[in-house]
């Protein structure tokens, strides 16, 4: 049977996904660690290196990162599933539902009418103050009044009961393009294993997620309507991804110089003369779409963009100016802003947050400075926070001195045991802390969720810190269907 | 289909080519400059394998001389220069990656394996037989690619645009070779040549791999004026200039087929064919084999930048 090192320590403060909080397994990885009892060691490392081989290949087909060898690197996978079953599932399904909803009724409501505003629920200035707010779009209408079509809402576990939404991610989320290789992988390679689940497929996601982008093209356009993906190009980190993509849609991967605008109106330089553009599925950020409306000196976009797209005449996915909705000051605000459009209790809650902006809180996080994770409101991928525990004093007191100089920059949170997973490391089975991004479809018609989403693990024992940058890697995420 | 990927396949084709071209040339500059120079005479073939490349100003303006060692790593491996293959294979890379969903998966695995692979050789060979074994290389990647392209892609635009580009690069590398070595086809030169030359025709037909081929069509020891025909007007040849167009032609066509319009690339295209139809062997030595291939060189790049116009911009 497969080795298992070191369990002990980590159990004591993280719930494990598959040894539940008493040490009995949970019925979701019953079948997981029956097999785990039957599997030679080495049946599991010859796996574990073919799945390197695979993915290399396959990495060396798809996941190219940049030019030099430095960057080109495959982001690490684990071969062990993490497995959530359909109770579970359900309620993170139902809660990001409800989070989408209310986030597209807040962004729609942030720049039109602002009843949340005068009803003092966010504070004016942390929307009016924020760098990602857009004026061009202040009383503009987009097609079918959907902001987000694409979100990657990010979840964690401490029990289990308990998912907290850690971060919503409105722009241009990435990694799903790892959610289907992963399971490609996972198919190839363990065959009995699916053979003794029932798992509900992800493969259907392009489809869906065409489904949904089709169905938010302006109504002018025709019944078939012409969809592109606009990349900034090659050089792009998540370029891979990008070209995954189109490649599964079947659409048009497209650079800012293969579009023009003419009379408001977009299209693309094709081999037959411009082609008209009705839906945009834009992988570039806002400030790069339009250098006549936003940077000038950006190269990456397209003129005349945001003008066609203000006539009305292209739909753009996701929408501009949706940074508003998943910045981590606004964060805290979601119960409130899930309360009042949807009249509902958030399904998923989030993590406890201080403010720091407001004072009491402030003085809090200042006083428990070294048992919380502070963040930067505007950070993302790891980079600029401190955790609290495992910071020494000189850390502590020259993030303390930052925190004061600019409070309303900064969060702060608990340092969450995130719950853990069965992870191949080179010791043998060892349980490695993981969070989980799904990603919300949302349509003219209906919200769209495959299934699972995208499992990130920190491969380092104890590592609470899941980016790819930081040395986490993904696994395949099953849901039972039953 | 956008213009620029139909550009990148373009190009990706023409850089794979022109890689497989500089391996020909450096294999059969090697080959010559092995022989005694009672053989082969005095010419410098190192200088002439920098001006067949097409890129003896470049050459020149790094190195004074032209020798073995300059001259190979230029050609093969130096950063410096556009055109070397290492700067091919990476340009094809480059374009490959932006075009990846228009080509298939072993389109992809030979050019970027290729790429992959190249790293091996370094900064350049450390022997002779090393260093053939890296020409032999290229040579296999470039029918590597040429054949998955053949065997795996959809008969459609994104086909033709890159076949145009193979077969223009083709026809100038096949001009070009004809437009250095000129001088030894001259019927004047025979009386000269005996032995010497002979070794220079050869190597010729080597650098577009018809030694054999010769041989078959002709049934007759080297003789320059068949060289030149073949090279030129024999449309059985897959390198001559008659074939090239033939295809130029045959794939300009499908598209102006599938987008149901014609246009000045299919017209410039069958003029130069009608040309090569119409010529004689023994008109164009009598009108001058030098002018004759300046003028199709300069037809052939003309041609380029109006499928570039027409298509690719």
């Amino acid at each position: 049977m497969a080795r298992r090192a070191t369990w002990g320590a980590w159990m004591a403060v993280a719930f494990d996904e598959m040894q539940g909080a008493d040490g009995t397994v949970r019925p979701a990885y019953a079948e997981l660690n029956r097999w785990l009892g039957e599997v030679l060691p080495d049946v599991l490392d010859r796996r574990r290196r073919e799945a390197e081989l695979l993915f290399r290949r396959i990495g060396i087909t798809f996941a190219v990162y940049g030019e030099t060898d430095s960057t080109e690197r495959l982001i690490p996978f684990d071969v062990l599933p993490r497995i959530l079953g359909a109770g579970e599932w359900d309620i993170v399904r139902r809660g990001l539902e409800q989070r989408s909803k209310a986030i597209n009724h807040y962004i729609r409501d942030v720049y039109r009418r602002r009843d949340i505003l005068r009803a003092g629920i966010v504070p004016e200035d942390l929307v009016f103050q924020n760098p990602v707010f857009r004026p061009e779009m202040n009383g503009q209408s987009v097609p079918h009044d959907i902001y987000v079509h694409i979100a990657g809402i990010d979840i964690v576990r401490v029990d289990a009961d308990t998912f907290y939404v850690l971060e919503d991610n409105a722009r241009t989320p990435s990694g799903v393009s790892y959610m289907l290789e992963n399971r490609e992988i996972m198919l190839r390679l363990f065959p009995e294993l699916f053979s003794r689940h029932r798992i509900a497929p992800v493969e259907n996601y392009p489809d869906e997620l065409l489904a949904t982008l089709s169905s938010v093209a302006p109504t002018t356009a025709s019944s078939d309507p012409t969809v592109v993906l606009l990349t900034p190009g090659v050089y792009n980190s998540a370029y891979y991804e990008h070209s995954f993509l189109a490649d599964k849609l079947g659409v048009e991967l497209v650079e800012g110089r293969d579009l023009f605008v003419k009379a408001d109106v977009v299209y693309m330089r094709t081999t037959q003369g411009p082609k008209r553009v009705d839906v945009i599925y834009r992988r570039i950020d806002d400030d790069f779409l339009d250098p006549l409306a936003f940077r000038p000196d950006s190269a990456l976009g397209v003129p005349g963009l945001m003008s066609a797209y203000q006539a009305g005449n292209v739909t753009l996915a996701n929408a501009v100016g949706t940074g508003i909705a998943d910045d981590k000051a606004v964060y805290s605000y979601m119960p409130e802003i899930v309360k009042f459009y949807l009249g509902e209790e958030p399904i998923l809650k989030n993590v406890p947050t201080w403010r720091c902006r407001e004072n009491d809180h402030l003085g809090y996080t200042l006083d428990h400075l070294h048992e919380l994770v502070v963040k930067e409101v505007h950070g993302s991928g790891g980079y600029g926070m401190l955790i609290g525990p495992k910071a020494d004093k000189t850390a502590l007191a020259a993030f303390r001195a930052k925190l004061k100089s600019n409070p309303k920059n900064f969060i702060a949170q608990p340092t969450l045991a995130l719950s853990t997973c069965p992870t191949c490391v080179d010791e043998g089975v060892a349980p490695r802390h993981v969070d989980l991004r799904p990603f919300v479809l949302t349509g003219r018609d209906r919200i769209r969720i495959v299934p699972g989403g995208l499992t990130r693990v920190a491969l380092k024992a104890g590592s609470l810190v899941v980016n790819s940058s930081q040395g986490g890697g993904t696994k395949d995420t099953w849901v039972l269907d039953r | 289909m956008l213009s620029r990927t139909a550009d990148n396949l373009y190009w990706l084709a023409r850089y794979v080519e022109r890689a497989e071209y500089l391996a020909r040339i450096l294999e059969a500059t090697l080959r010559l400059t092995a022989l005694p120079i009672a053989y082969v005479g005095e010419s410098n073939e190192w200088e002439s394998a920098v001006a067949t490349a097409g890129c003896a100003s470049a050459f020149f303006g790094n190195y004074p001389e032209a020798n073995e060692e300059n001259v190979t790593h230029f050609l093969a491996f130096s950063t410096a220069n556009p055109s070397s293959i290492r700067s091919c294979f990476e340009v094809a890379r480059t374009n490959a990656r932006a075009v990846r969903t228009a080509l298939t998966v072993e389109m992809w695995d030979a050019i970027n394996g290729a790429w992959l692979e190249l790293k091996r050789f370094g900064n350049g060979p450390t022997s002779r037989e090393e260093f053939l074994g890296f020409l032999r290389w290229v040579q296999e990647t470039s029918l590597l690619f040429d054949g998955s392209a053949y065997r795996t892609m959809l008969r459609n635009d994104a086909y033709w645009f890159s076949r145009l580009g193979l077969y223009i690069e083709r026809a100038d590398n096949t001009a070009r070779i004809l437009d250095v070595k000129y001088h030894v086809l001259l019927p004047a030169q025979e009386s000269v040549g005996g032995p010497l030359d002979y070794f220079q025709w050869s190597a010729i037909l080597r650098s577009v791999s018809a030694l054999t081929a010769y041989h078959w069509v002709y049934r007759e020891s080297l003789k320059p004026w068949l060289i030149a025909d073949l090279l030129i007007l024999n449309d059985q040849m897959p390198r001559s200039l008659a074939s090239c167009y033939e295809n130029l032609v045959r794939y300009l066509d499908e598209i102006a087929q599938a987008y149901g319009r014609q246009g000045a690339a299919q017209r410039n295209a069958r003029s130069v064919r009608t040309r090569l139809e119409n010529s004689r062997m023994d008109e164009i030595f009598q009108s001058g084999l030098h002018e004759f291939i300046g003028g199709f060189i300069a037809d052939n790049n003309r041609l380029g930048a109006t499928i570039t116009e027409q298509y690719l911009t």
